[in-house]
C-alpha cells in the first residue's frame, strides 16, 4: 500500500485552516469586524454630514408644533399639535385603510377564488379574467386610475350622485349618514360582548356533548342568532337609541354626516381589488390542494354536500390557505404606504413625508416609520408560527 | 346455439348529449341555480364589455396630431400616439434614440434566446448577457465613449427605465440572494443570525420607505464629497429590497433538495463551495426558476414606485404627460395604455413561469 507523500502522521492535529470549528470561528469574527467597521464608517459619515448641515440628532423634535393640517384624522388633531401627534394620526390612518382593506380583500378574494372553481363555465372564466387582469397591473397604477380617472372626474357637490336621500358621492368624497348615540345605547355593545362570550361557551359545550353522546346541536346557527339577535332585541327594547345625522347640501358643500375623502376611497378600492386577486388564487390552490379522494371518501360516508365542505374540505384547505393569506395581509398593509402618491394621510405620507421635510430629521423619522412596519410584520409572523404549530398535521 | 339475428344498428347519441347543446347544458344551464348564475354572469359581461368596446374601439379616434382631432365621444388614442416615443424612451434625445433601440433589440433577443428551450449555446449566451451585454448597454445608453454624446440619467425614462430598473435589480439581487440564503442555512450562529436579521428587515418594510431611505439617507451615509446619481440610489434600494425576497425563494429551492445529496457530496470529500456549486445549487436553481420569475414580475410592477422619488419610469412619464396643459383630460387613455403595457409584460411572464413549472415538474414526480 502506498502512502501519500504528505499524509499526516497519526495523532497530529490538522492545521487550523483545515479545522472546521476554528475556521467557522475565524470567519465569524471577520464578519463581525467587517460589520462593525462598516457601521463606524457610516456613523462617522452621518455625524460629519449632520454637523455640516446643522441638524441635531435626537427625538426632541417630536414635541415641537407641527403647524400643518391633516385632512383625515381619527384622533383630535389641529395644526397646533406636535410632530409626535402626526405620527399617531398617520399610524391610525394606515391601520384604518389596512384593516378595512383586509376585510374587503378577504371577502372579494374568497368569492372570486371559489367562483374560479365553479362548475359554471362562464362564472369560472369571469373569475379567471378578474384575477389575470388585476394581478398583472401595478398597484400604484390602479390607485392612480381610481383616484385621477374615476373619483377626480365625478361631478361637483351640487350635482352629486345621490343614492336615496342619505348617500352622496361627488368629487370631494362620499357622504354618509352619521349615527348619533343617545343615552341607553351603552347597553347594546355590552349585550354584544355577552352574546359572543355565551356563543363561545355554547360551541365548546356542544362539542363536548357531541363527543360524549353523539348528539349534534346546530351550535353555529344558535350562536349566529345570539350574536346578532340579542343586540337587536335590546336595541328595540330600549326604543332604538340611535338617530342618523343626514348630510345636507349647504351652499357649495355638504354639512353633517360622515365624509369619506376620495383619497381613502381610491386607496381602499385599489388595495382591496389588487390583493383580492392574489387571495383568490390562494383560495383556489388551497381548495385544489385537498385531494379529490377526501371528497369522495366523505361522500361514500353519505355526508351531505354542505357537510363535506364544512367538515372535510374547508378545515384542510384552511391549513394550506392561511399562511400565504397572512402574508398577503402583510403585503396589503405595507402597500398602503403608496398612499403618499395620492396624498392620503397615512404614516408614510404624513410622517415620512411632511414631517420629515419640515424637520429634516431623516434618520429618526425613517427609523420610526420602518420600526412600525417591522413591528406589524413581526407580530403577524409570530401569530403565523403559533397558528402553524396549532394546525400542523400530526403525522405518524 | 347460433344467433343469426343481425345486431340492431348503433344509433347516434341523443342530440341533447353531444355537441354545442350538451356543452351548454353541462357547463352553463345545469340546474336552476347555475342558470341564474349564468344569466347574472352574462349581464355583468354585457355591462362591462359593451361600453368598453364602444369607448376603446368604436367611438375612438386614432389619427391626428392635436387634441382637436378627438371627438371626445370615445377614447382619444391620438394622445398616446403623439407621446409614444416619450412613453418608451423618456426624455432621451430623439437624435440618439437609435442607441436605445439597439439595446432594446439586443435585450429582447437575448431574453428570447434564453427563454426558448430549443435554442443551443445557452451557457455562452447567458455569460454574454450577464457580462458583455451590461457593458455594451451602458456605453450605448450613457455615452461618453467612441464619440457618443453623453446622455445624463435624468433624461432616461419610460419603458426603457422600467425595464432597466427591473433587470438590473433582478440581476444584482440574485447573487446577494444566493449568499443570504446559504448564510441563513449555515451552521455558524453569527452568520445565520446576521442573514436572518438582514432578510427579515428588508422583507418587513415597504419598498417605498426603502426608496425614501435610498434617496434621503444614503447621501448621509456616504462622505459628503461623494455624490451618487439618483438612478443609482434607486437601484441600490431596489436591489437590496429584492435580494431579501430572492433569498427566500432560493431558500425554498434549497430546502427541496434532499439532504442525502449534500451528504453524498460530502462523503466524496467535496468542500462546502464545491458541494454547493456543483451539486446543490444547480439542482435547486432549476427548481427555483418559476419562483424567480414570479419575484421578477412583482419587482417589475414595483418599479413604478420610483416615480415617488422623482424618476420617470413608464407610469411616471404617463403621469407627467397627463399634466401637460395641451392634453388635459385624457387620464383614462394614459392609464389604460400604461396598464396594457404592464399587463402584457406581466401576463406573458406569468404564463412562461407556469409553463416552466409544468415542464420542470416532471422530473420530481414520484
Amino acid at each position: 500500500m502506498s502512502v501519500r507523500p504528505n499524509a499526516r502522521p497519526v495523532g497530529q492535529k490538522p492545521p487550523f485552516w483545515r479545522d472546521r470549528a476554528k475556521r467557522a470561528l475565524i470567519f465569524q469574527c471577520l464578519l463581525i469586524a467587517a460589520v462593525i467597521a462598516f457601521l463606524f464608517y457610516v456613523v462617522g459619515n452621518v455625524q460629519d454630514n449632520l454637523s455640516s448641515r446643522g441638524i441635531t440628532t435626537g427625538f426632541g423634535f417630536l414635541s415641537n408644533t407641527a403647524g400643518f393640517g391633516i385632512v383625515q384624522s381619527l384622533i383630535d388633531y389641529s395644526s397646533q399639535s406636535t410632530y409626535g401627534r402626526t405620527f399617531f394620526v398617520g399610524l391610525l390612518n394606515t391601520l384604518l385603510v389596512g384593516g378595512l382593506g383586509v376585510i374587503a380583500a378577504t371577502i372579494v378574494g374568497f368569492i372570486v377564488g371559489i367562483s374560479r372553481l365553479s362548475p359554471n363555465w362562464l362564472i369560472a372564466k369571469l373569475a379567471a379574467a378578474y384575477i389575470e387582469t388585476f394581478r398583472n397591473i401595478p398597484l400604484l397604477l390602479q390607485i392612480f386610475f381610481w383616484y385621477f380617472a374615476v373619483l377626480r372626474t365625478l361631478p361637483s357637490a351640487r350635482d352629486s350622485l345621490a343614492f336615496g336621500e342619505a348617500f352622496f358621492l361627488n368629487v370631494r368624497g362620499l357622504y354618509l349618514p352619521q349615527p348619533l348615540f343617545e343615552s341607553g345605547f351603552g347597553l347594546i355593545p355590552v349585550t354584544f360582548v355577552i352574546a359572543i362570550i355565551a356563543s363561545v361557551a355554547l360551541v365548546i359545550w356542544a362539542k363536548r356533548r357531541q363527543e360524549a353522546t353523539g348528539k349534534r346541536l346546530p351550535a353555529y346557527w344558535i350562536s349566529f342568532a345570539l350574536i346578532f339577535g340579542l343586540p337587536l332585541l335590546v336595541m328595540f327594547a330600549t326604543g332604538v337609541p340611535i338617530t342618523w345625522e343626514m348630510p345636507e347640501l349647504r351652499g357649495f358643500n355638504f354639512r353633517g354626516g360622515i365624509t369619506v375623502i376620495p383619497e381613502f376611497l381610491a386607496l381602499w378600492f385599489a388595495l382591496s381589488i389588487y390583493t383580492a386577486s392574489f387571495i383568490a388564487e390562494i383560495v383556489r390552490s388551497g381548495i385544489q390542494a385537498i385531494s379529490h379522494g377526501q371528497t369522495e371518501a366523505a361522500q361514500a360516508l353519505s355526508l351531505p354536500r354542505n357537510l363535506v365542505l364544512r367538515l372535510v374540505v374547508i378545515p384542510q384547505a384552511l391549513r394550506v390557505i392561511i399562511p400565504p393569506l397572512t402574508s398577503q395581509y402583510l403585503n396589503l398593509i405595507k402597500n398602503s404606504s403608496l398612499a403618499t402618491a395620492i396624498g392620503y394621510p397615512d404614516l408614510v405620507s404624513v410622517f415620512a413625508g411632511t414631517t420629515l421635510n419640515q424637520t429634516g430629521q431623516a434618520i429618526e423619522v425613517i427609523a420610526m416609520t420602518m420600526a412600525v412596519y417591522l413591528t406589524i410584520s413581526l407580530l403577524v409572523s409570530m401569530f403565523m408560527n403559533w397558528f402553524n404549530a396549532r394546525v400542523a398535521l400530526v403525522e405518524r | 346455439m347460433i344467433h343469426n339475428q343481425t345486431m340492431i344498428e348503433q344509433r347516434p347519441a341523443p342530440s341533447s348529449s353531444v355537441g354545442a347543446v350538451a356543452w351548454l347544458r353541462t357547463n352553463l344551464f345545469n340546474g336552476p341555480i347555475n342558470t341564474i348564475f349564468t344569466l347574472i354572469g352574462l349581464y355583468i359581461l354585457y355591462l362591462l364589455v359593451v361600453p368598453t368596446v364602444q369607448w376603446a374601439f368604436i367611438n375612438a379616434d386614432w389619427v391626428g396630431t392635436t387634441r382637436d382631432d378627438c371627438s371626445r365621444e370615445g377614447a382619444c388614442w391620438v394622445f398616446i400616439n403623439a407621446r409614444l416615443s416619450q412613453f418608451i424612451y423618456g426624455l432621451y434625445p430623439s437624435s440618439e434614440i437609435w442607441r436605445a433601440n439597439i439595446v432594446f433589440a439586443m435585450f429582447f433577443s437575448l431574453i428570447g434566446w434564453l427563454a426558448i428551450p430549443r435554442l443551443p449555446f445557452k451557457r455562452w449566451v447567458a455569460i454574454f448577457a450577464l457580462i458583455v451585454f451590461p457593458v455594451i448597454s451602458f456605453v450605448l445608453l450613457y455615452g461618453g465613449y467612441f464619440d457618443l454624446p453623453k446622455v445624463p440619467t435624468h433624461r432616461w425614462g419610460g419603458l426603457m427605465l422600467t425595464l432597466l430598473l427591473a433587470t438590473v435589480g433582478m440581476v444584482g439581487a440574485l447573487p446577494i440572494g444566493i449568499v443570504l440564503a446559504l448564510g441563513r442555512r449555515s451552521n455558524m450562529p453569527i452568520v445565520k443570525s446576521f442573514c436572518v436579521v438582514f432578510i427579515e428587515f428588508w422583507r418587513g418594510v415597504p419598498l417605498i420607505t426603502v426608496l425614501f431611505m435610498a434617496s434621503v439617507m444614503l447621501p448621509l451615509f456616504l462622505p459628503s464629497d461623494m455624490s451618487v446619481d439618483r438612478l443609482v440610489r434607486a437601484l441600490i434600494g431596489l436591489t437590496l429590497f429584492q435580494s431579501a425576497y430572492m433569498a427566500e425563494v432560493i431558500r425554498g429551492g434549497l430546502q427541496a433538495i434532499p439532504k442525502g445529496q449534500e451528504e453524498a457530496a460530502a462523503a466524496l470529500g467535496m468542500t462546502y463551495w464545491k458541494r454547493m456549486g456543483l451539486i446543490i445549487l444547480p439542482q435547486a436553481l432549476k427548481m427555483m426558476i418559476p419562483g424567480i420569475v414570479n419575484t421578477f414580475i412583482s419587482l417589475f410592477k414595483d418599479t413604478t414606485l420610483v416615480m415617488i422619488i422623482g424618476l420617470f419610469d413608464l407610469l411616471g412619464i404617463v403621469q407627467a404627460a397627463l399634466a401637460d396643459s395641451r392634453w388635459l383630460g385624457f387620464s383614462l387613455e394614459g392609464y389604460v395604455f400604461a396598464a396594457f403595457m404592464f399587463w402584457v409584460f406581466c401576463f406573458s411572464m406569468s404564463r412562461y413561469s407556469q409553463y416552466l413549472e409544468r415542464k420542470l415538474h416532471t422530473g420530481h414526480k414520484r
